[in-house]
Order: structure tokens, then C-alpha cells, then sequence
């Protein structure tokens, strides 16, 4: 027996019933805040009452299951009395059956008390979500998972089980879609799937789980009421935050050699600035350590960091110079020249140049050969850009079409009509959704490049000379001497004003975000300017993947790391994620050839044979009508799946229609359709 | 006007001393990932390719003795000791983690045809082309004592094998019948024989340890119940099988090595179609061993090679050989499922690994999860073309690739025939016969 102190110490926390305390993602997302107030809608109470209801028959039913440990005993006797004082004498048949079934578990089970006091417990404490959402099931599983924990003290947890991982978040990590095992399929397969698909789900709670512990946040600027914020200057701004981020706002006066174009190194640490005459420089922008600076004595139209920060191309009035971070000329290759615009692709070290005769080149940078050269016939190439998502290579052109391209195809993968007149600049967002251009009829468009449609268009006063996206998705545009940014460009609603305008010296030649931190650098005719833009950078780097502290080790190991799962050139097209799903095509040409050779389908469904039966039913009337039985039921699973096809189509057909109708009659594009 | 700016601190990313481990913060959004299906493709690429360089199975060769090798027998206790008998009749006792001969034994006249350990390690049996039955002692005699064997039985018929029960005082031994012998008689408990004249080989099953199985030169493999007076059942094949063994971790499967260059997996069950064939050998199958998990074996072969398939997979995984490695007569499993021994020919035993490209020796935490994640991604790219190709790549001597293609060709010539012989006759009258069909005769109870 327990000592009398104990016992009534149990007995008195049994008692008493507490408020559920409130948890922490009750407070920061909205799905989770109903609690165990009341909460609207006639369904949700519905829930709850269904739930309570459901308590009550637990508590009648732990009241007389025990008799084992006295202490318990007395513990759930009183949880019974607490719950439903009247239940007790007037138990239903259902509940008879439920007490019988849960009887026999305990048989099974040995300790059932204790399992079924915890349960109830759990029960009370979910009841307060139980009017919230889908995630509730899961907590409840859970719950039930951890319950068999019980203290020494008789507390129990307040918060059994895991805590649950909000949708969205777990549909961030999600890879695909589920798979759905067919019916027919071998039990020893079924059993790979489902175990592959515990460990995909495993991971991706896990990861979801591991946002909670990001360090950092992401920068914001909100006005004062009815201040806009692209009223609001620079100067103000590196006023009001702290001085290193402050001193992230400067001027770099080159009046001599510029317009400028930059480039910043992966990492964020690093900056290229290369004027049109022949001005090229490399600082180390955040400490303003200049690691070279030299006149290459010769028209400079582009400049892009290779894979390292030791490392750059330039492309030089004729041809395609590589030099160090010490500025010593590397190579100087002559495969390439009249390069206009360059793109290098990071995973699979390649530099892509764009050329005035209109060729699109790609030299393998770690093996220093050139992969492909492909003749556009498609004039001047001087607007181009790269998908991050999927490393095709975007490409506009005076008559205002943009073109895909991939180095393994000398035809263009698409070819879109985005622009009355010639496109000026274009950039897509790093998940490879989305793709804003502007052009010379004065119109920024946005187009989502994966089902190829266009979203918005907007109409800009001087139309946008460069773009560029930030890692979250803020829009920089440059009008004149005018960089505006611009918030939420794909999202919902149009939007009316930027985000935030600065005004630079001169006429603007270049702009790019710096990665990882909020600031966008602009090249101009009169030198350089970093500006504060906040909320631009991602707040959370992945230090294996780029990392902005990285020691010259941790640099060298992730080089020879990144040049070891160098991908293959021939594996860039539209959809990067093909080589990890099925190749049915492939698979049934070979099953053709197979049949073709063994002179039989080895995976044919084998024809009915009616097994021999006795006294008389296997007589040859008998034998038919088996045969008619089993053909039936074939015939009718065909006509089945074909009535579903034409269901399907029609559905699909009658979609379409509605969605034409919706869009108006026919779009310039159309002429682009097969 | 409200604003944050992002702002990080350095001290919270960088070391803080040099003997310190560098921080590595991780993010796992799939945006900031980009290419994860190629880039883990590449790295499983890059995992084939550094396992077949690694791939270096041969471990030791331990040579000593002066005529072919025979017979091999692993100690029932000591995983370092092996024994192998010679067809000049010397036994020698090895130390495999010493690589050298422990003991040698002049145990009979002729051919040691068959040796086994007992159940409890302390003693060993052998037989001889002599008609004699010979109990040895494990442990050496003393010094200035002389080899003698603890006990010996004269028999009448020349034994060609023998296995020891797994934990009663009994043996079996094989020649013109099937004999049952206590340890203590010297006359066979029981005899068993079924119009037979001679066996190969016979094994006792390692888990229903009443069960024997037997190969007979008549074609047959027989089934006994050492409770009953009469052999269970029969099956004849097409070709004479040489050895056969049980699969220790299933009761009722076991694999025999046939002359027709196949083995064959049956299920005690259901014996008129084995569960499957094995195929790959270019010459008569020797024998055959399980692996102490039951999923693999190991066969050694005419062809000068040793072969290592997956219990349930047609072909092999693996193939063993070297230049100067002759016929290959026996091969055995290490209970530590690490190693094989195999007996040939040329007097020599070799020591391979049973994973050609594991790591011996200890391996450090790091080590240990880096060969496992590249083990996985083997595992989920494994039918992707390129790695298929690189991981099933094997260098085979001349003569025996060109045999295989010939054998290729035969077969499909065999094929075609029939196929065509199917399309020019009436419907049905020439039925599909199976491969796994074709090889068995009859099964007799």
C-alpha cells in the first residue's frame, strides 16, 4: 500500500480539474487557437459533444474495470464519479459491449488500468483540440503512443504525445505526391513501398520539426500609419538599424570607367564590379577589402564568379578572359567570343555565355571544356537569365519571344511571345515558378514558367531596364536612374506601388541581390550602390550547401565535395526530379521487345480454366456457366474502367471549356499551341 | 517606420577556438537544395564506381598441403580453425587468423573423402577411400605422442561422406547406402538405401536436425527421417547433383550443385519444381554452401571459379577467380558470414571475403555511416542503366567468357527451336515448359 499522504495527494490532483495550459503554436498560428474555448460553427460542437460523449463512456467504464491495484483503483473510481455521476446505473447495451470487448483486452494485456486511467486523461486533454482540425487524429495517436509514460508522482503529462506539425510547414518538406499501392500488386513489394514511404514521411516530420529551430528571421520594413514605404529613404533606414547593418548602405564613386555591372559570389561575401571601360574590381564588400582591382584596357560587357570566390570570367570586347581573385589572367579562351551575357550554373559547373552572333555556349569549367554550342539563329543575345530551379537557360530576344534552352538540344525547349517589342530583361525566382520580364513596350509581366501561362502584367512609365529576384521573392526593377523594388509580384491580388525606391546617380546597368543578406547592389553609370533592402535575403543559410562563414578548409572540403557530385550536363532538362520517376515508356517498349522474343506475354493475365469439381458440377453445362460467370465479370471491369475514362475526359473537357471561356477568345500565344 | 534588417552575429557561426569543431547550421528546405534527384543520383554513381575499385575479395591463400584438397570442414565452436582433408590422404588443421597449418594428420590411404567436426568441437571425423571411419581429437597429441586416431571403424564399401548430428552423438555416412551410426558401435544404427548403388553426399538439416538429405550418382536426391526405417522421398532429375546443402535459417530449403552447371533451390515441400534455378556456371557445379544467415550462398565449380548468389535470385551476384586457382573442389561460409574458403584442385585453400568490397578491420563512426548511406544510395538508383552497368560489371577469364557466350548462343538457338517447332504445329500440342520445369524427372515417394 502507499503511504496515506501519497495517496491523498493523487487523489486531490485527480480531482481537481485543470485548465489546459495554452501551447506555444496555439499563440503564432491561427489554425490552433480555438483552444478550449468555444468555438463557432455547428459542426466543431458537434465534434465536441461527440467527444465528451465519448469521455463519459470511458470514465463509466474505468470506473468498475479494475480491481488489481487498490491505489489506481481508487484513482479512477473517482475520475468515473467526477465524470458522470449519473451514467453509472444506466448503461446501455452498446456500452455492455464495449466494456466486454475492452474486458478482453485486459485479459490480453495484463496491466489494463493504468492504460485505461492514462487514455481517459489524454482524452480530456485533447478534448479542447478535438474542435480544431485534421492534425488533431495524429496528436490523438500520439497520445496514446506516449501514455504508457506515467510518473512516479501520478502526474501526468500535460502535453502527452508529439506535438503536432502544422500543415503548411509539413507541406513545405513534401517530396511528390503519396504513393498509392494497387490492389493487385505482391505483398513483398507492398512491403518495400510501405517501408519507404515510412522513412520519406519520417523525414519529412523531421525536417518540418527542424524549422522550429532556424536562429534567424527574416528582415521586414513597415511605415508608419499612412507613411508608404517607398517613401522612405536610405538614409533613413541605415539610421534606424544598427551600425554593421547600416554600413551596409554606401557609395562607390566611379565616374571614370562605369556604367558598371556586378556580380555577387555565392556566399554573399564577395563582390565583381566590372566598368564598361575596362574597370574591373573585386572587393570583399562587408569588411570593404579590395582584392584586386585592375583596367583590362578593353570594353567589358559582362562578369560572373565561377564556382569559388577565387575564381571569375569576364567577357572582354572579344573574347572570354578567366582570371583569379588576384586578378592574374587564368585563360583566355578564344572558343568563346563576343560573349555579351554570361550565367554560370553552380551544380553543374558550367558557364553559359550568350554571344552577339547568336551563339549560346557552355564551357565545363572544371574540366575546361566547351559541352555545347548552339546557334540560335535568333540574332543578338544581350537578355539573358538562368533557371535556378531546373538550370535552363532563359534567353529574350529583340521580337520580344524568350526561348529555353537546355545544352543538349539545338532547338529550343520552349519559345514564348511575351512582349509586343523587344524584351529588355528577365529574371526567374529561384523555385523556378515563376519568370518576370519586361520589355520594350514598356510592360512587366509574370509568367508561371511550369504550366507556361501568364499571371500579371503591369504597366511601368519607362518600362524596367534590369531585373532581378531576390531568395525571397522581392523584385528589384530599374527605370532610368530609378531602382524600385516591388513585394508579393505572384501573389494574389495586383499590386499598386513598390516596395521601396531608391534614386542612384546615374543611369542603371546592373542590379543583383546580395544571397543571405538584405542588400541589393546597383551598377550605374557614375559607380556603385548597395542599398538596405530588407526583408530580401534568406535569413537561414545551410552551411553545407553555401556557407557566407566558412573557413578556407571548410571552403576547400565543399569544393572537392561540390566537384564530386558535379552534375552531368546531359541531366539538365524542364523537370530536374525525372531521373527519380518511373520510365514508362521505356519500360513498355521493352516489354514489347521481350514478348516479341520469348513469343509470349510472360505478365499476361493467364486465361480462366475452371478447376475440375465433383458430383456433377463439373458437368459441361455447369463448366460454361463458370466460364460465363468469370467472363462477365471481366467484361464488366472493362466497361467500368472505360465509362470512368469517358467520365474523366468530359470532365476534363468541359473544364477546359469554361476555363477558355473564362479567358476570353484568342491570345497572341495561341499561335504558339501544337 | 518599423524595420529589421537581417544581421548576423559571426560569433554564433564560427568557431570559437581553433580546437573546436566547426558549426555547421542546417536548413532543409528544399528551395535552397536545388537538383536533389540528380545530385544524389551523381553521388550514388560516384558509390558504384568507388565500391567495384574497392573490390578486392582475395584475402590469404594457405598452402601446405601436397595434393589436391578435397574436403573442407569448419570447426563447430572456434571460428578461426579449419579443417581440410587432401586426396593423398593428409588432414591438416588451420589457423586462419594466423594463416598456418596447426596440426597434420596422415589419416588415411587414398582419398580423404570426407570430414566434419563433431557438435561440440572436441573431436573430428574423417572417412577414406580406406573403408575406415576415423574419430580424431581436436586438441594435439602431447609431445613425442603420436597422431592416433581415437577411434576407428572398418567398414565394408569405400565412404565417400560424412556429417555429424547437430546435438546427439550420431553421424551419417554415405557410400553404396546411407548408414547411421551411434558413436559408441561400430555397426550402423540404421541403413538406408533405395535401389541405389552409390551416394555423393549426405547432409544432416541444421534445424529439423532429424532430416537428412542425400545425392545419389542414379540422379536422385533422397529425403530421410532418421525416426523412420524407410527414406521419405525421391526426386530424379536430368543430371547427377554433386553436394547439396541446407539452407540453415529455413528448415525446408536446401540447394543442391548440379552437373549441368546449374544449382537448384527446392522447397522439401513441394519438390516437382524447384523454388528456383541457379544459373551462371560454365561447368559442373562441386559444391555449394550457405552463408550462416540463410541468404546467400556460395558454389564452387569445374569452371575454376566460386560463385556467390542470393538464396532467391537466378544468377549470381559475384564471382570469384584468379589465375592460378585450378578446379574448384570445396568451398565453406565463415560462421562469421565475413569470409569464404574455398579448396581447389592446386593445393592451395583460399580465404576471399564474402563482401568483395568491405572494409576489414575496425571502422570509425564516420566511416561505419558513410558506407552505409553509400549503401543505401546503391540500393535506391540500383536499376538506373549506368549503375546497373558499372555494379554488375565482372572481368572474366578469356576462356570462360567465351564459353559463356557459347552457351548464350546454344541456348538460344535451343529456344528458337522450339519456338518454332510451337508456331508450326497444332495449337497446344507443343506445350511451354518452363525452365524450372525442365530439370526434374520424377519425384518418388
Amino acid at each position: 500500500m502507499a503511504a496515506p499522504g501519497g495517496e491523498a495527494q493523487t487523489t486531490a490532483h485527480v480531482g481537481k480539474r485543470r485548465k489546459r495550459p495554452r501551447r506555444y503554436w496555439e499563440q503564432t498560428s491561427k489554425k490552433y487557437n480555438s483552444g478550449g474555448k468555444s468555438s463557432d460553427g455547428a459542426k466543431q460542437k458537434a465534434k465536441k459533444r461527440r467527444g465528451d460523449r465519448r469521455k463519459k463512456r470511458k470514465g463509466g467504464l474505468s470506473g468498475e474495470v479494475e480491481s488489481e491495484d487498490p491505489k489506481l483503483c481508487e484513482q479512477t473510481q473517482e475520475t468515473g464519479k467526477k465524470d458522470n455521476s449519473g451514467e453509472k446505473s444506466s448503461d446501455g447495451p452498446k456500452q455492455k459491449a464495449k466494456r466486454r470487448r475492452v474486458d478482453r483486452r485486459k485479459k490480453r494485456k495484463g496491466n489494463l488500468t493504468v492504460k485505461v486511467v492514462s487514455e481517459d486523461t489524454s482524452k480530456k486533454d485533447n478534448d479542447g483540440e478535438k474542435s480544431v482540425d485534421g492534425t488533431k487524429d495524429t496528436a490523438d495517436e500520439n497520445a496514446t503512443k506516449r501514455s504508457d509514460a506515467k510518473f512516479i508522482s501520478g502526474k501526468v503529462d500535460p502535453f502527452p504525445g508529439e506535438a503536432p506539425i502544422p500543415e503548411e510547414r509539413l507541406r513545405k518538406f513534401q517530396r511528390g505526391n503519396k504513393f498509392v499501392v494497387p490492389e493487385e500488386i505482391r505483398s513483398k513489394l507492398k512491403d518495400t513501398l510501405a517501408k519507404s514511404q515510412e522513412a520519406a514521411d519520417l523525414a519529412q516530420t523531421q525536417a518540418a520539426r527542424y524549422d522550429l529551430l532556424l536562429t534567424e528571421d527574416a528582415g521586414f520594413l513597415e511605415g508608419d500609419e499612412g507613411e508608404d514605404t517607398c517613401t522612405i529613404s536610405q538614409d533613413d533606414i541605415a539610421e534606424a538599424v544598427d551600425i554593421t547593418s547600416g554600413s551596409k548602405y554606401f557609395n562607390l564613386r566611379l565616374t571614370q570607367f562605369g556604367p558598371y555591372r556586378l556580380d555577387y559570389s555565392r556566399t554573399g561575401r564577395h563582390l565583381l564590379l566590372a566598368g564598361r571601360r575596362g574597370h574591373v574590381t573585386c572587393i570583399e564588400w562587408q569588411t570593404k577589402n579590395l582584392m584586386c582591382e585592375m583596367n583590362v584596357m578593353e570594353t567589358v560587357k559582362d562578369i560572373k564568379w565561377l564556382h569559388s570566390e577565387a575564381m571569375f570570367a569576364v567577357a572582354q570586347k572579344k573574347w572570354l578572359y578567366i582570371y583569379d581573385s588576384n586578378g592574374t589572367e587564368l585563360h583566355c579562351i578564344k572558343k568563346f567570343n563576343d560573349v555579351l551575357r554570361m550565367q554560370f550554373l553552380p551544380y553543374h559547373f558550367l558557364l553559359a555565355t550568350a554571344s552577339a552572333t547568336g551563339f549560346l555556349q557552355y564551357l565545363d569549367v572544371s574540366v575546361g571544356k566547351e559541352v555545347a554550342a548552339i546557334n540560335t539563329k535568333l540574332g543578338r543575345l544581350d537578355v539573358m537569365a538562368q533557371n535556378p530551379y531546373n538550370a535552363v537557360i532563359h534567353l529574350g530576344h529583340p521580337n520580344g519571344t524568350v526561348s529555353l534552352w537546355s545544352p543538349n538540344q539545338k532547338e529550343p525547349l520552349v519559345k514564348m511571345l511575351c512582349h509586343r517589342g523587344g524584351v529588355r530583361s528577365l529574371t526567374v525566382d529561384r523555385t523556378g515558378t515563376y519568370m518576370v520580364t519586361s520589355g520594350l513596350d514598356r510592360k512587366l509581366k509574370v509568367y508561371d514558367i511550369r504550366a507556361f501561362k501568364p499571371l500579371n502584367s503591369y504597366f511601368l512609365p519607362a518600362g524596367a531596364s534590369c531585373l532581378s529576384l531576390s531568395q525571397r521573392g522581392l523584385l528589384s526593377a530599374s527605370t532610368g536612374d530609378i531602382v524600385q523594388v516591388y513585394r508579393d509580384v505572384w501573389g494574389s491580388g495586383p499590386m499598386t506601388k513598390p516596395y521601396m525606391a531608391h534614386r542612384v546617380r546615374g543611369t542603371v546597368w546592373g542590379v543583383g541581390y546580395c544571397p543571405f543578406e538584405d542588400v541589393l547592389g546597383v551598377g550605374h553609370a557614375e559607380g556603385f550602390t548597395s542599398m538596405i533592402v530588407p526583408g530580401a535575403g534568406e535569413p537561414n543559410f545551410d552551411a553545407l550547401d553555401m556557407n557566407p562563414y566558412r573557413s578556407t578548409k571548410q571552403r576547400q572540403e565543399w569544393e572537392v565535395k561540390a566537384l564530386l557530385e558535379k552534375v552531368q550536363p546531359e541531366l539538365i532538362s524542364l523537370d530536374p526530379g525525372l531521373l527519380g520517376k518511373v520510365d514508362k515508356a521505356t519500360f513498355e517498349q521493352k516489354h514489347k521487345e521481350r514478348v516479341e522474343t520469348l513469343g509470349y506475354d510472360p505478365l499476361a493475365v493467364e486465361k480462366f480454366k475452371p478447376r475440375m469439381r465433383k458430383r456433377g458440377r463439373s458437368a459441361a453445362g455447369a463448366v460454361e456457366k463458370r466460364k460465363k460467370k468469370v467472363a462477365h465479370e471481366d467484361q464488366r471491369d472493362v466497361i467500368r474502367k472505360s465509362v470512368k475514362e469517358r467520365m474523366e475526359k468530359e470532365k476534363e473537357k468541359k473544364r477546359k471549356d469554361s476555363a477558355k471561356e473564362q479567358l476570353g477568345e484568342k491570345t497572341a500565344l495561341d499561335r504558339f499551341k501544337k | 517606420m518599423k524595420v529589421k534588417v537581417l544581421c548576423r552575429n559571426p560569433d554564433d557561426y564560427v568557431r570559437e577556438t581553433t580546437r573546436d569543431i566547426q558549426r555547421v547550421p542546417r536548413n532543409y528546405d528544399p528551395t535552397i537544395h536545388p537538383f536533389e534527384v540528380s545530385r544524389e543520383y551523381t553521388r550514388a554513381l560516384n558509390a558504384t564506381k568507388l565500391e567495384r575499385i574497392f573490390a578486392k575479395p582475395f584475402v590469404a591463400s594457405l598452402d601446405g598441403h601436397r595434393d589436391g584438397i578435397n574436403c573442407l570442414a569448419k570447426h563447430a565452436k572456434t571460428l578461426s580453425v579449419v579443417l581440410s582433408g587432401a586426396c593423398d590422404g593428409e588432414v591438416k588443421i588451420w589457423n586462419l587468423s594466423k594463416r598456418e597449418c596447426m596440426r597434420t594428420i596422415q589419416a588415411h590411404e587414398g582419398f580423404v573423402r570426407g570430414i566434419c567436426s563433431r557438435f561440440c568441437g572436441s573431436s573430428f571425423f574423417t572417412v577414406g577411400d580406406d573403408k575406415t571411419v576415423k574419430q580424431w581429437n581436436m586438441e594435439p597429441p602431447g609431445r613425442g605422442l603420436q597422431e592416433e586416431p581415437l577411434n576407428t571403424i572398418l567398414g565394408k564399401a569405400v565412404y565417400t561422406g560424412i556429417d555429424h548430428h547437430q546435438t546427439e552423438g550420431t553421424f551419417a555416412t554415405c557410400g553404396q547406402t546411407v548408414d547411421i551410426w551411434d558413436e559408441q558401435r561400430s555397426s550402423p544404427i540404421r541403413s538406408f538405401s533405395w535401389g541405389v548403388d552409390s551416394f555423393s553426399c549426405v547432409r544432416y538439416n541444421p534445424v529439423e536436425t532429424e532430416l537428412l538429405a542425400s545425392c545419389a550418382s542414379d540422379r536422385s536426391i533422397i529425403l530421410y527421417d532418421m525416426r523412420e526405417s524407410a527414406p521419405l522421398k525421391k526426386i530424379i532429375m536430368q543430371l547427377r547433383s554433386n553436394t547439396l546443402c541446407w539452407n540453415p535459417m529455413e528448415a525446408y530449403n536446401f540447394t543442391c550443385s548440379n552437373e549441368d552447371y546449374n544449382l537448384y533451390t527446392y522447397d522439401m515441400r513441394r519438390l516437382d519444381v524447384p523454388v528456383t534455378v541457379h544459373m551462371d556456371h560454365v561447368s559442373a557445379v562441386l559444391d555449394v554452401d550457405y552463408s550462416p544467415t540463410g541468404k546467400e550462398f556460395v558454389s564452387a565449380s569445374f569452371d575454376k571459379t566460386i560463385r556467390i548468389f542470393p538464396k532467391n535470385s537466378g544468377h549470381s551476384r559475384e564471382v570469384y577467380h584468379t589465375k592460378r586457382m585450378q578446379h574448384v573442389i570445396c568451398v565453406k561460409w565463415s560462421a562469421d558470414n565475413k569470409y569464404i574458403l574455398s579448396g581447389s584442385d592446386e593445393m592451395n585453400i583460399r580465404l576471399w571475403k564474402a563482401n568483395a568490397s568491405e572494409k576489414l578491420g575496425l571502422l570509425t563512426p564516420r566511416e561505419k555511416a558513410a558506407l552505409n548511406y553509400n549503401q543505401k544510395l546503391r540500393d535506391k538508383f540500383q536499376h538506373h542503366p549506368q549503375v546497373r552497368r558499372i555494379a554488375r560489371h565482372r572481368h572474366l577469364p578469356r576462356d570462360l567468357f567465351k564459353q559463356k557466350r557459347e552457351l548464350r548462343e546454344m541456348k538460344e538457338a535451343r529456344r528458337r527451336k522450339a519456338q518454332n517447332v510451337r508456331k508450326h504445329s497444332k495449337p497446344g500440342s507443343v506445350p511451354l515448359v518452363t525452365e524450372k520445369e525442365k530439370h526434374v524427372v520424377s519425384v518418388v515417394e
